[in-house]
């Protein structure tokens, strides 16, 4: 078919901005890499973009951030709250999950609206905060790890994606006199390997980024998640940085602005490799939820 | 119905034992903490708990609305929410339906690779570059200098903080917030664009009249529930960029909340400023709601 004129135009106007959101969606991180393996001393003079490392490329940054006991420790942190975080949450959605898609279910519709309502209205952060308090969850581990125990949004996701299995599997399970912990676990679960693919993803990367609990609810130092240990090196040092603005630059300095890169690097790298490969899932995600608002 | 529901719990114990933890969870951390809001009506002294308390009335909220951030607080809150919906939320439309206009799958598919990935960056992240580009030796005061703009840290002037922080949710957000539109458009029957095809419309006729429209419900739908959180969104981000210098234009009611409940401890006036932060929130969603239902008959329930 012959194109028009216009529509020829628009196409290349469409693909160059195409191309300009790209850039600008993924410069920065190209710019965090390049600064981190930098010359730091370069760095710290350079203004503007960057489109090779500074200086000699080296590793230096990153063997500095790896010697900091703080990095270290908020990593192992971190990796446990991701890994048990995440098993709680499968166990609990997957369980309301169920029971809100049987159909025998007597009070699955105000189990329903009650979670609904959670989900459009909440006590607020001070009555929140004082549960956990009262609870004696205050500066332990556990408190962030069952407070995100369930994400409402989630939950729907997985009912709605079990809603979608065809009834007769369980029912031919059911004339064979199985129990419904025999449904759940030998005919539901082998069939929701790609909602639950969804849900370790979603709830993982949620336990990865999440800060703000462990904000308010972790003093301890040696229960910080790596996110609180960024916080300090990425937002704090800043607020120093304000006061001054421009004055003398001290030697040590010279490796601050290194190490933020490194950081940034090393806590957003587990996400950046795992994320290509698994984008579908994320997606797919978003496809079960949207079926039913 | 008692009885009905006892008859249910006899014959199937499995599925009641199954919801019990689900159920006790949402008690535990969305009921009671709507309970604990009663604190906002009371002096409330940790040490004696709700019951024993004394009770003040609406003596926390009469002095939230006459004390001097009340305007501040719901200015900063409604505008930067506002500036939010209005630029932020016809990006991921128009980028869905550009995109779809996109031929090469190869392209398309790459695009929505990149453009996805700020979504999965943590907050912290986030805002740490943020904070570093805008600094006055950072990128973008340094890009500003060509057009003759003295660099300067961008953080710390009260007028530019509202900007900063849409332009960057709309950074991190565009791409994801595409999905569901771009599954909405590859949803629609051909035909109707081979039909205007051959009622002699272009591409852009089409767009408007066959794409836009089809894809409606779904923009209809996340309008209001993004009406709905008019009153919380994204705070947690403001508490990590915002600083003294710039309170003026970047406290909302909910780091203020934040601030007053959580950093002095004033439990009771802050859940109530909470509490009459999550009313209007209500309201707007009802409003919101039923003018959609009024309107095209699109509605939430």
């Amino acid at each position: 078919m012959k194109k028009s004129k216009g529509e020829k135009i628009f196409n290349i106007f469409n693909v160059m901005f195409m191309i300009f959101l790209i850039f600008i969606t993924i410069y920065p991180l190209i710019y965090v890499i390049l600064s981190s393996v930098s010359d730091p001393k370069m760095l710290l003079r350079h203004e503007g973009l960057i489109f090779k490392p500074l200086g000699k490329a080296s590793l230096q940054g990153y063997k500095m951030v790896f010697r900091n006991p703080n990095v270290l420790t908020g990593y192992v942190n971190t990796i446990f709250y991701v890994t048990i975080g995440t098993v709680i949450n499968l166990i609990l959605t997957t369980l309301g999950a169920f029971v809100l898609s049987r159909r025998n279910f007597y009070i699955k519709k105000i189990m329903m609206i009650m979670i609904v309502i959670t989900m459009f209205f909440n006590g607020g952060l001070i009555p929140f905060f004082m549960v956990v308090r009262n609870l004696g969850l205050y500066n332990s581990r556990v408190a962030l790890i069952i407070v995100a125990g369930i994400n409402s949004f989630n939950l729907i996701i997985m009912r709605t994606f079990l809603q979608s299995i065809p009834y007769s599997l369980e029912e031919a399970a059911m004339i064979e006199g199985a129990n419904d912990y025999f449904i759940l676990i030998r005919v539901i679960l082998p069939l929701s390997k790609p909602v639950l693919a969804v849900m370790v993803l979603y709830y993982g990367v949620h336990h990865w980024n999440s800060w703000f609990h462990a904000y308010i609810f972790i003093r301890d130092r040696a229960l910080y998640p790596l996110q609180l240990i960024l916080r300090e090196i990425l937002i704090e040092s800043q607020t120093d940085g304000m006061i001054d603005g421009a004055t003398e630059m001290l030697e040590e300095s010279y490796f601050k602005e290194l190490i933020k890169y490194c950081t940034i690097i090393i806590s957003t790298l587990p996400i950046l490799s795992i994320y290509p490969f698994l984008q579908k899932y994320f997606v797919k995600g978003v496809m079960i939820g949207s079926l039913k608002g | 119905m008692k009885k009905t529901l006892l008859l249910n719990i006899k014959r199937y114990p499995l599925l009641y034992l199954m919801a019990l933890p689900v159920i006790a969870w949402y008690i535990v951390f969305h009921y009671i903490p709507m309970y604990g809001v009663l604190i906002s009506f009371q002096d409330f002294v940790p040490a004696r708990g709700i019951l024993k308390s004394s009770w003040v009335g609406f003596e926390h909220f009469e002095n939230f609305i006459t004390g001097k951030y009340f305007w501040r607080l719901i200015y900063n809150t409604l505008s930067i929410n506002l500036i939010d919906l209005v630029f932020g939320f016809p990006v991921p439309i128009i980028f869905a339906l550009l995109l779809n206009e996109i031929k090469s799958e190869k392209f398309k598919k790459v695009t929505q690779t990149i453009t996805y990935l700020p979504h999965f960056i943590s907050s912290v992240v986030i805002c740490g570059l943020i904070i570093d580009f805008v600094k006055s030796r950072g990128i973008i005061p340094h890009f500003l200098s060509y057009f003759g703009v003295e660099p300067f840290n961008l953080l710390t002037a009260p007028e530019l903080f509202k900007i900063i922080f849409v332009s960057s949710n709309i950074w991190q957000g565009f791409g994801w917030g595409s999905i569901i539109y771009l599954a909405a458009l590859s949803g629609i029957d051909p035909g109707l664009y081979e039909a205007a095809k051959i009622d002699g419309a272009g591409r852009f006729k089409s767009a408007i009249y066959i794409s836009l429209p089809s894809i409606m419900p779904t923009i209809v739908i996340l309008l209001i529930m993004r009406i709905g959180r008019l009153m919380s969104l994204g705070w947690e981000n403001i508490i990590l960029l915002y600083n003294p210098n710039i309170y003026e234009t970047a406290d909302v009611i909910s780091t203020y909340v934040y601030r007053r409940g959580l950093e002095n401890f004033d439990f009771s006036f802050a859940s109530a400023v909470g509490l009459f932060n999550s009313l209007i929130n209500m309201i707007l969603l009802l409003l919101a709601n039923k003018l959609s239902r009024s309107l095209n008959d699109t509605s939430l329930w």
